[in-house]
Formats: C-alpha cells, structure tokens, sequence
C-alpha cells in the first residue's frame, strides 16, 4: 500500500512537472534564444486552458459550448488560440526594448484573467468550467499514467521541434538577433518577423501547457491559478536550468518542481498553526533562491552549448 | 468621479516618481515597488494597531523601515547584479517582489486590514462630497512633490542625481559618487513607496495584494509620463489615475487596470518617449 501510494504521488508530481516543463521550453524560445522578456506567461496558460476546456466539455448552459470534442481538437484549438493572442500582442508589443515588453506582456496576462473573470457568457466567470474530459479515457490505461503519458509526448514533441528549431538556420538566426539586432538587420535578416515567430511560437507551447492541466485537473477557474506565482516558477526554472538550453530548461522544470514539492514535506511537519504561513515561506524561499542563482549561478544547471561564439 | 481621479493619481504619481528615477539611474524596471508600497503600509499599520499611534504619526516609521529594507535589497543583491546586463535585474527585482509579498504574508497574514477605522464625514463642496482623507492625500502628494523638486534643483546632491540619469559614466568623471548617489535615490524612491502605500491603504484598505494590483498602474504612468523623466511621472499619474476613474462610467468597473494598460500601450506606439520625452 505504501509502495502504490508514493507511485501515485510520484505520477502525479512527474504530470505536472511535465506541464510546467513545456511551458519552460516555450520561455526558453523567447528569452533563451531571442531574448524577449516575457512574463505574461500565465495569461497564455489560462488562455489555451480555457480554449481547450470550452471546446471538450459536453455542452452546458453555464458557459459557452462546451462543443463536446476531442481532445485532439481541444489542444490543437488551445494552440491556436494562445498563438492568435500572442500574435496580437506581438504585432503591437515587439518592437519595443525589453523593458517595455515586460510591462506589457504582465499587462496582457492581467486582462486575460480579468476577461475569463468577468465574462460570464463565455467561462462562467469565478464559478469556472467543470467536467473537462480526460485524455485517454476509453483505454483501458490507468487514468493517470494516461496522464502522464499524454503530457510525456507532449513535452517530447515540443523539445523534438524546439531542438531542431535551434540547430537550424532559423535558430542560429534567433540567436544572433538576441546577440546584437543591428548586426542581424545588416545581414538581411527580417528581425521582426523572426521575433514575431518565436513570440508566437513560445505562447502556442504555453498554451498547449495550459490545455494539458486543464485536461488533467478536470477544472478550471480563474483563481485555480495564481497568474504570478505560475510566471514566476517557470521563470525560476528556466534560469535554473540554463536558459538557451533546451535540455536545460526540462531539467530545470523537473528540479525546481522537486524543490517545490520537497518544500511541502518540509513545510507540512510544521505545527498546524503555521499552515496559513507555509504557502508564503514556500513562495519566500524560492523567491531568496532565484536571487542565490543569479548570484552565484547565473548561466544554470546545463549552460548553453557553445557552437560558436561566447554569450555576451 | 473627478475627485476619485485626482485621488487614485496622486497616489500612482508618488509610486511613478520612484519607479522612473530608478529607471533614470539604474536602467531597468523595478518589479518590487508595487510590494515596497505594501510593506510600507503594512509597518504604518504595525504602528497604528500595536502602539496606537495616528496614522500621520506611523508614516515616518514607516517611511525609515521601507528606507532601510530598500537600501538593504539593493546591498545584498542589486548591487552585485549591476555589472550584468540591466534585464537581470528585472528578473531579479520580479523574484524580490514575490518574496517581499510571500513575507508579508507570512507577518500579518493574508487578510483585509483597514488602516482607519470608523466612517469620516464627507465634506460638501458645491455640491461634490469629498472625504478628509481624500484633501490629506492629494495635498500631501503635492507637498511632497515640490519638496523633490527643490531637492533635486537646489542641493548638491540632486544636481548629481541628474547628472548621474544623463550620464552615469561622465558623472563619475566629474567626481560623482555613484553608489552614493544610488543608495539616495533608493531612499526617496522607497519613501515615496512607503507614502503611496500608506495613502492607498487609507484610500481603500489594505492585504498582500494591493501594492501589486496598481503596479501595473505605476508602470502606466511612468511610461505616459515618459521613462526617467521626474515631471512626467507627476503628469502620467494625474492622466491615468482620472482617465481610469472616469472610465467607470463607461465600461465596468473591474477593467480599471485595462484601461490603464489600454493608455499605456497606445502611447508606447505612438509616442514611446513619453508625453515629456523621456528615453524611449
């Protein structure tokens, strides 16, 4: 019984540590490679989670649809969807220094929660989407190694096309505007259009991240997740695991969501009246190792690979 | 409406201030201010509660401890990250802004607090029912704000502070002390924090949140006002803190931010220096 417990748990923390690991791969394309700074990342999380979520879900009164559709299709709206959103958002936002795309994609995760809060006709606002189906569930798999297995190709999939994206022209080209963009525009190279594929790209994997939980908790709601907290964590991964790496960026996923968990069990044997406090010295204690990383780490755990040149 | 504005702007024009003289010397966007402005709250509310100090009365301590918690951020960590490039201390700042709200959490927990209890009388001026808190406020932003000017035209050291915003390595040849000017314009950036966060809790009332909830806001305002430029922070907040509350009238009210945001984008396409041409 013990035995089957702790596998249960660990299926389960490998599923979400999964999710987490896609989304660090999309940041990785944006800030790793092209280096844009985003941090809006929960905005297309929640955007491709409710995409999903409405195109799967048996048809119900309380919010738009549900169209009662494969989850095939439901992934591949929530891809589309986000990639749409970020599109929009790259089209006005990309041109700017990194500053002010930082402050603007905040802006956009902040109206993406505040729209799926608000607008009732189309996410039932706080009351949230019930029922979303699960992947796999006419197999006779375990429903939750189907889980794991669903998010496990997932991950593979996007770290496939991500790898060969870097050793292609196309990354090299990536990399080069995040080096020095006048040089890039001097060799003839569109910048704008290459930022813009990369921001849309990075958001579609979000957005797939995003598909994936909501499929995999079977709810959604705007306060099931904290915008900031979920930007943050995949940030803390990425540098953890080294940033422009994409192997990096999973292995930091899959580090810092252990640290994560770890913490519960450390802050779970605290007496019972601390337990309000535990979540914020979680929070506090990652936010003091991000800070220890970036002093004393700052290239990660798996450092770029360095084909040519050295980063400046 | 008008008056709400000029409230929720005065209190987004001392936030501004500190976020757009950080900008001007240190060259990235401090992420924490929204949290700094909390924390200050929170210590006023300490003071308020525990001693039973007046509110007014709470400020400086306020004001000291948010100083002294800035200065020492900036000692620890800031300042070995600066020889980087200035988007890790964005990173960074993000990461202090988490955990500077995680802390205050764990301190005073994650409920509503009010810093003033009991219901003020409004005053009637033609017509118009404003609240004494409502005078306090506006009029203290603006005591403030002419004090910052005076410092910043009329003693040495703020002379250096813009000096240093221009050009940060010419002033250090003319014998400029740049970590000193730093640490100073910490101080009043953090003052300021501490102020708005004391006035937007009075304003309202006050949790983990609040500070983060007009970060946004902030950022608005700095922006319009244009990036490093003092003066347009003071305008930027006074534009968006009444565009957003006259915007009430027309869409909801829970799109504030969005409306904030809308103004803040609009302006970076059209005019990315700023009303008053900051850096763009």
């Amino acid at each position: 019984m013990e035995w089957a417990g702790l596998i249960n748990y660990g299926v389960f923390m490998l599923t979400l540590a999964g999710i987490y690991a896609v989304m660090t791969l999309g940041l990785n394309l944006q800030w790793g490679f092209t280096g844009q700074f985003n941090i809006g990342i929960a905005g297309f999380f929640a955007a491709g989670a409710y995409a999903s979520a409405i195109l799967t879900t048996p048809p119900s009164a309380d919010h738009l649809g549900g169209f009662d559709m494969p989850i095939a299709v439901g992934l591949l709206g929530a891809v589309l969807v986000s990639g749409v959103l970020a599109l929009l958002v790259g089209l006005v936002t990309l041109n700017l220094r990194t500053d002010y795309l930082a402050i603007a994609t905040i802006g956009i995760a902040e109206i993406v929660r505040l729209f799926l809060k608000n607008e009732d006709w189309l996410t039932n606002g706080v009351r949230g989407v019930a029922e979303i189906p699960k992947a796999l569930s006419t197999t006779p798999l375990d429903p939750a190694l189907a889980d794991l297995l669903v998010v496990l190709a997932a991950l593979a999939v996007v770290y496939g096309l991500l790898e060969r994206g870097r050793r292609s022209p196309w990354g090299r080209v990536l990399r080069a505007i995040r080096e020095s963009e006048p040089g890039t525009q001097a060799s003839g190279k569109n910048v704008f259009a290459f930022r813009i594929q990369a921001f849309v790209l990075g958001s579609m994997a979000m957005g797939l991240s995003g598909a994936l939980y909501a499929h995999f908790t079977g709810f959604i709601s705007p306060e099931a997740f904290d915008p900031e907290f979920i930007t943050f964590l995949v940030w803390v991964m990425l540098i953890a695991g080294g940033s422009a790496n994409n192997r990096g960026a999973v292995l930091g996923a899959m580090a810092i969501w252990a640290v994560w968990a770890g913490t519960e069990f450390l802050t779970g044997k605290l007496p019972a009246e601390f337990t309000t406090q535990a979540g914020a010295l979680r929070i506090f204690l990652i936010g003091v190792l991000v800070q220890g990383i970036l002093l004393w780490r700052p290239e990660g755990l798996l450092p770029e690979r360095q084909d040519g040149k050295k980063r400046g | 409406m008008l008056v709400y504005g000029l409230v929720l702007g005065s209190i987004l024009t001392l936030g501004a201030i500190g976020v757009s003289m950080l900008f001007g010397i240190l060259r990235f966007a401090h992420f924490a201010h929204g949290d700094m402005m909390t924390f200050g709250a929170y210590i006023a509310l300490s003071f308020v509660t525990g001693l039973g100090f007046p509110v007014f009365g709470a400020l400086p301590f306020a004001i000291v401890v948010t100083v002294a918690l800035a200065i020492a951020i900036d000692r620890l960590v800031y300042r070995r990250l600066r020889r980087t490039q200035p988007v890790i201390l964005l990173i960074s700042s993000f990461g202090i802004a988490m955990a500077l709200r995680a802390l205050i959490q764990m301190i005073w927990g994650p409920g509503n607090h009010a810093l003033q209890k009991g219901i003020q009388i409004p005053y009637r001026v033609l017509g118009v029912a404003i609240k004494p808190d409502h005078i306090t406020i506006v009029v203290g932003a603006a005591v403030l704000v002419v004090a910052l000017h005076l410092f910043l035209h009329r003693t040495k050291l703020g002379k250096a502070m813009r000096a240093m915003a221009d050009n940060p390595d010419l002033a250090a040849i003319t014998g400029i002390d740049n970590e000193r000017v730093i640490a100073w314009t910490w101080g009043i950036g953090a003052s300021l924090a501490a102020t708005a966060g004391v006035f937007l809790a009075l304003d309202t009332h006050l949790n983990p949140m609040t500070g983060w909830h007009v970060l946004l806001m902030v950022f608005a305002a700095t922006i319009l006002g244009g990036i490093g430029k003092v003066y347009g922070a003071i305008l930027g907040g006074l534009v968006i803190g009444v565009a957003v509350e006259m915007s009430t009238l027309m869409i909801e009210p829970a799109y504030k931010p969005a409306v904030a945001f809308a103004i803040m984008v609009a302006m970076l396409v059209a005019r990315p220096q700023g009303l008053l041409g900051g850096r763009a």
